[in-house]
């Protein structure tokens, strides 16, 4: 299994990169269809997407909402400014928590690697006040996933 | 997609200060600044042996610079988000966020190809 890679680009950019095996299309695809993308891009353990709007054109809406099945959750809205399936799309996106966050630029590129597909995220680094947010926002919900990484280290759950 | 393990433990200053005050410490911080490592990792490029390393380890796991997780035989190190300034908490939280994010969509590519497979 490929290790994800980040690296910071001066105080603007972080660029995440990661391989996968399967084809540019599949993985393009895995990105854009709001029926995959619910079944993967989920956060800790536990939570859900129960909305997951991806308009699929240039101009089109993105919103995801993610529930931790207890009341608990947050939104993200973006729109998509250019798609070059299956090499490239370009989106806005901001997380509600509940304020806006500034919004981040998101550049995700899809390059054929032998048998699979690396894909490269330039996303927007978050200003000092922003990252603060997300942090607490995200230690707030960490604690659940960090349980929930307990539970399965120790058996405890019922899929061991 | 966001998301850090846990909130730290707050320890003492000099405790932090003391464990800093030795450059191979030093040096053991700045190579887990790249990211995880076992001690074995860890010991490579110091002229010192693997015990020696693994001391210095401990005391920079005591005084919460860097914590340590068990897998299998394995107990690997890394940074401590206490240690961290918050802009590599942030960077922590990210990369702890997609990688969970992206092991799911592996599963979800195998299974994918896997049903392919079988339908042909």
């Amino acid at each position: 299994m490929s290790k994800l890679t980040l690296t910071t680009e001066g105080e603007t950019y972080v660029v995440a990169k990661r391989r996968f095996e399967a084809s540019p299309e599949e993985v393009f695809r895995a990105f854009m269809d709001p029926e995959l993308i619910q079944q993967w891009m989920l956060g800790p353990e536990g939570w859900t997407m129960p909305v997951c709007i991806h308009g699929g054109v240039p101009g089109g809406k993105i919103r995801y909402e993610w529930s931790d099945g207890k009341g608990g959750g947050f939104y993200l809205t973006g729109e998509i400014l250019e798609l070059d399936p299956p090499h490239r799309s370009v989106h806005v996106e901001r997380m509600h928590l509940p304020d806006p966050t500034p919004d981040n630029h998101i550049v995700t590129t899809f390059t054929a690697d032998g048998s699979g597909t690396l894909v490269t995220m330039r996303m927007t680094l978050p200003d000092a006040e922003t990252r603060k947010a997300m942090l607490a926002t995200g230690m707030e919900h960490g604690m659940e996933a960090s349980y929930a990484r307990m539970e399965r280290l120790y058996g405890w759950n019922g899929a061991q | 997609m966001l998301f850090i393990v846990a909130v730290p433990e707050q320890r003492s200053l000099d405790i932090a200060f003391a464990a800093l005050a030795d450059p191979t410490r030093r040096a053991i911080l700045a190579r887990l600044s790249q990211g995880e490592a076992t001690v074995n990792e860890l010991a490579k490029p110091f002229p010192i042996s693997q015990p020696a390393v693994s001391r210095h380890v401990r005391v920079l796991v005591e005084a919460g610079l860097v914590v340590q997780r068990v897998d299998g035989t394995k107990r690997p190190c890394r940074l401590s988000p206490a240690a961290l300034s918050d802009l590599d908490r942030y960077l922590e939280m990210l990369r702890e966020g997609l990688e969970r994010n992206y092991q799911r969509l592996d599963r979800l590519l195998a299974e994918q190809r896997k049903g392919k497979d079988t339908s042909t």
